[in-house]
Parts: C-alpha cells; sequence; structure tokens
C-alpha cells in the first residue's frame, strides 16, 4: 500500500473530524449560543448523559427502517420485473407511479395513522412507500435496456420470453438493482422518520420531537447524528452487497483515480 | 431442382409499420435463395437492408409482403436453429467465456433438458471449440478480460456451439485489425468445410466476401433488392494467397463497379 492509498482509506475519517473540528472552532469564535447550534462537544455530551433512550430509539427506527425497506425491497423488484416483462404494464402503470411518487409523502401519514394508529405500522409503511419507487424504475430500466443484437441471438436458438428474462434479464439488472438500494436504504430512513415525528411514541423521529418540546438542543442534534450514523452504515452494508453480487459491472477505473 | 434452404420471395418489409407499407421500406421484392451447405455473402451500400435481410431469414421480423421458407417451411416464428454472431461480441460479463459459450445448449432442445446431465461432455465440446479458434485455455476468464478480437472469436464459437444448420454472420469481422480478420477468415473457411454448415455472411469487405462465398449477392440502396448474383468459382479449399491472384482481385473489382453504381 503506498502513502496515496492509505490517505484514500484514511479520508473519510480525517474529513470526518476536520468537520467537527470547524464546526467546533466555528461555535467559540463567533461566539454562537449553545442552543442555537450546540459544539459537538455539548453534543458528545447529550450522548454520554442520554446513551439508553438514544440506543432505544435508535434501534427502534432502525427496525421500522429496515422493515419498510424490506418490504420495498419485495415489492420494488416484483413491480419493477413485472414493469419490464410488458410494455403494456409500463405504459399503465407508469404515469401511476410516477403521480404517487410525487406526492409528499408526510401527506400520507395522517391516512395511515387513520387506518392502523399510530405508532409501529404507520412509520414502517413510510418508510415503504418513500423507498419502492427508485427500486422499481432502477429494475424496469436494466430490463429496458437489453441489447437488442443479443435478444435476436437468444430468439434465432428458439428462446422464450421468460428464457430471456432468466438468462440476460434479471443478471443484467443485478447492478441497477443495488445501485438503487442505497438510494432506497437512505428514503426509507427519512420515511421512517418522518411518520415517528408525526404520530409515534417511539423512535429517533420522537426522541427529538421530544427533546425540541423540553428545549434539549444537543439531545436534537444527537439524534441528528445517531441517524446520519445508521444512514452511513446501511448505505455501506448496500454499497458492500453491492460489490458483492454484482463485481463483473464495476471495472471502469474512473472513480478509482 | 436445387433444394433451397433459405428462400425468401418477392419480400417487402418496413420497419414502423405494422403489418402495411406506411413505414419507410427497408426491403422491397426481396429475393433471395440460399442452397443447404452454401456458402453466402450480402454485400451492398450501407442501410440497404442487408441486416433486415438477416432478421427477416430468421423470423425475427416478418414482412409484409412476400414468404420467407427455412426448409420449404414458411416460417412464422424465430426459427430455433440458427446460430447468430454481429459486429459486436455482445458476450454476457457477468459469465466466464466458457460459460458464455454454455449460453445456447440451455436454451436449444435437446441439449436444454440434458445440459445437468452431461455437463462435462459439453464443457469439452466449448474447449475444443475455443482451442479451433485459438483460445484453448482461457474458458475461465471473463470477456472483458479478452481482446476485441478475442472476444470477437469466443462470439463466433457461442454462434457454433449447438452446432446449428444455420448460421448468420452480420459484418462479424468488421472491427477487427486486418491479421486478425484474415486468421478468422480462415477459421470461418475451415469449419463451413468441415460441418457443411449453411452460412450467410453480411460484409462491407468485397475481399472477405470473394474469399469465402460460394455466392456473392449484391444489394441496391435502400429499399434494398437483390441487383446481382454473383457465383465465385474459385477452387475450394482457398488459400489466403488466393486474395493477391489477378484472378481474385478482377471478380472484386467487378463487385466494386457494381456498389458503386447501386449507391448512386
Ligand atoms: N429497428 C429499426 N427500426 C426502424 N428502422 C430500422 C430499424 N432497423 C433498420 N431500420 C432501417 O431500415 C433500413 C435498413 O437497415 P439495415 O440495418 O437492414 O441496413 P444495413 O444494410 O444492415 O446497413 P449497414 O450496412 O449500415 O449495417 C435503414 O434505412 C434503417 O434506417
Ligand atoms: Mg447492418
Amino acid at each position: 500500500m503506498n502513502s496515496n492509498d492509505l490517505f484514500v482509506r484514511l479520508a473519510p475519517w480525517i474529513y470526518t473530524v476536520v468537520m467537527f473540528l470547524l464546526w467546533e472552532a466555528a461555535v467559540w469564535l463567533f461566539n454562537i449560543p449553545p442552543f442555537f447550534l450546540p459544539p459537538p462537544t455539548a453534543i458528545a455530551r447529550a450522548f454520554v448523559d442520554f446513551w439508553g433512550p438514544i440506543y432505544r430509539h435508535s434501534l427502534y427506527t432502525l427496525s421500522t427502517t429496515m422493515i419498510g425497506f424490506g418490504m420495498a425491497v419485495g415489492f420494488g423488484l416484483l413491480l419493477g420485473l413485472l414493469v419490464g416483462w410488458s410494455r403494456s404494464i409500463y405504459a399503465g402503470l407508469y404515469p401511476l407511479m410516477i403521480g404517487f411518487n410525487a406526492i409528499p409523502k408526510v401527506a400520507v401519514v395522517p391516512i395511515l395513522v387513520l387506518w392502523f394508529g399510530i405508532g409501529f405500522v404507520p412509520a414502517v409503511l413510510t418508510a415503504f412507500l418513500i423507498s419502492f419507487f427508485p427500486i422499481v424504475v432502477n429494475v424496469a430500466t436494466g430490463l429496458a435496456t437489453i441489447e437488442p443484437e443479443l435478444e435476436d441471438v437468444l430468439k434465432a436458438l428458439g428462446a422464450s420470453k421468460l428464457d430471456i428474462m432468466r438468462k440476460v434479464g434479471i443478471p443484467r439488472t443485478l447492478p441497477y438493482f443495488f445501485g438503487s438500494l442505497k438510494v432506497a436504504i437512505t428514503l426509507a430512513f427519512v420515511g421512517s422518520v418522518i411518520s415517528e415525528s408525526i404520530a409515534s411514541n417511539y423512535g429517533i423521529g420522537t426522541l427529538m420531537l421530544q427533546a425540541q418540546a423540553q428545549f434539549q438542543v444537543p439531545l436534537i442534534f444527537a439524534g441528528l447524528i445517531a441517524l446520519a450514523f445508521e444512514g452511513i452504515v446501511m448505505y455501506w452494508a448496500m454499497a458492500v452487497l453491492e460489490a458483492r453480487m454484482t463485481g463483473w459491472a464495476q471495472r471502469s477505473g474512473f472513480a478509482q483515480a | 431442382m436445387v433444394s433451397a434452404f433459405v428462400a425468401l420471395d418477392g419480400v417487402s418489409h418496413a420497419y414502423g409499420a405494422r403489418g402495411g407499407s406506411g413505414g419507410t421500406l427497408a426491403v422491397d421484392g426481396l429475393t433471395i435463395s440460399v442452397n443447404v451447405g452454401e456458402f453466402c455473402a450480402v454485400v451492398g451500400p450501407s442501410g440497404c437492408g442487408k441486416s433486415t435481410l438477416m432478421k427477416l431469414a430468421t423470423g425475427l421480423q416478418f414482412p409484409f409482403k412476400g414468404t420467407v421458407r427455412i426448409a420449404g417451411q414458411v416460417i412464422s416464428q424465430p426459427v430455433k436453429i440458427a446460430g447468430m454472431a454481429f459486429q459486436a461480441p455482445t458476450l454476457l460479463p457477468w459469465r466466464t467465456t466458457l460459460d458464455n459459450l454454455l449460453l445456447p445448449l440451455e436454451i436449444v432442445e435437446p441439449h436444454r433438458s440434458e445440459i445437468r446431465r452431461r455437463k462435462a461432455d459439453y464443457v469439452a465440446r466449448a474447449e475444443q471449440l475455443l482451442t479451433s479458434v485459438g483460445l484453448q485455455g482461457q474458458g475461465s476468464k471473463f470477456p472483458w478480460e479478452l481482446s476485441g478480437g478475442m472476444q470477437q472469436r469466443t462470439s463466433l464459437c457461442r454462434a457454433l456451439i449447438h452446432e446449428p444448420q444455420l448460421l448468420m454472420l452480420d459484418e462479424p469481422f468488421a472491427a477487427l485489425d486486418a491479421f486478425t480478420r484474415e486468421e478468422l477468415w480462415c477459421v470461418i473457411r475451415d469449419l463451413h468445410a468441415a460441418r457443411k454448415i449453411t452460412v450467410i455472411l453480411v460484409t462491407h469487405d468485397l475481399r472477405e466476401a470473394v474469399f469465402l462465398a460460394d455466392r456473392v449477392f449484391v444489394m441496391s440502396a435502400r429499399p434494398g433488392r437483390v441487383l446481382v448474383e454473383r457465383p465465385i468459382e474459385l477452387p475450394r479449399p482457398r488459400d489466403l494467397d488466393v486474395t493477391f491472384t489477378p484472378g481474385f482481385q478482377d471478380i472484386v473489382s467487378e463487385l466494386r463497379s457494381h456498389i458503386v453504381r447501386a449507391r448512386q
């Protein structure tokens, strides 16, 4: 490993540390009141003082997010395959999906609460609703971009549509699919936290709302950072999964320079 | 009568127009007939409908006028017997070279139902084929680890692995350097001689057409039809040296003048 490689490996840590240092310095330098923007040291303090609740609420949010995300993966994959399978299904469903995706999910939470009561279910469903769309679009795109010549080669061998789907369509869609998971997982967090901060007694969203009511500004920020941390970990997990499953698709040297 | 294996009779085809002549015509009144075991080459100006001819002959497109027969049968669905190779190798990047070769066997009967049981046989067959095009020992590599010429050879092998009766080649050597190209001419020449398959080759390279084919068809500008049908009586087996003989060059320049006229 040369020094350049080492730097690339350490870069995320260095950048993070530098960001927090700048933040801390700015707060002291400009004399920002801690109830406006608490310095990282105050946030760290809140982490220590409120470790129990932060931990429990984080875990709760993680579970609603992951369940919603899991549903989005299953449903998104299925719908994507369906939409990519037939032009008429595509033509019929696409406008509906775009319309649905354009609805702000905040507006859907009250309806979900009406149906399922406050708490767990609306959070899961909001996470699901907000995150399935990119999966559908990506899977459908993967199927729609099969090279026509390859399709011809297979058809002239007597391949059925299902054959082409199994041998070419699905494998070549995988990079699109795993790529979309990275987007979907971060969206799923957005969904569950929205729902939690509107209608729940649990989760990071609720924790932050309560902290706000009690004017515990460092705790609000601690909640944000806990969320960011979960988001990074899950994103990273999806990226690792992607690299594992579709190494063949990532051979460009472009981003490695 | 000589048995025509592939016969297009007065075929007209237009893209975009569903079953009518509304769209722009790609080919019009195209008549061509290729005998069993014959090697035919099709040349013509760019965009004249050569690739369309390939699609019509394999049932990937259907004409709105005229008939396409294969082995006497009017075709109404894609044929199940053809091996195809194009200018781009279109290999699957997630499969090794060897697994790419096995793909047709996973689709074509009877191999399809036997591939699990006879996997070892098929792998041996694929490796033998790889050897015949000078790719021995490369089977475990992924296509993107091969050079363009090696990928093109693999693509040719994929077109041949299921021992098709009909081989359709659409400018398969166009992207290769001159030496690799001539080497692959010989590979195809030998395969054709050994297996007596019927080959239809689309090419822009007139030397290629004359060297390989029994008959060369010159097509008109779009909408394409056959202008000239030129039998090539050079004795077989042909050696690369034949391409430097005056007789060979005469045929090439004769074909060239036909195409120049077709372009006008
Ligand atoms: N999928 C398609 N949709 C619409 N038009 C098409 C399609 N494929 C071909 N055409 C048209 O049909 C005509 C014949 O095309 P074709 O691909 O058969 O030409 P070609 O002789 O193979 O050309 P080249 O030598 O450049 O490969 C062209 O004018 C082209 O624009
Ligand atoms: Mg063409």
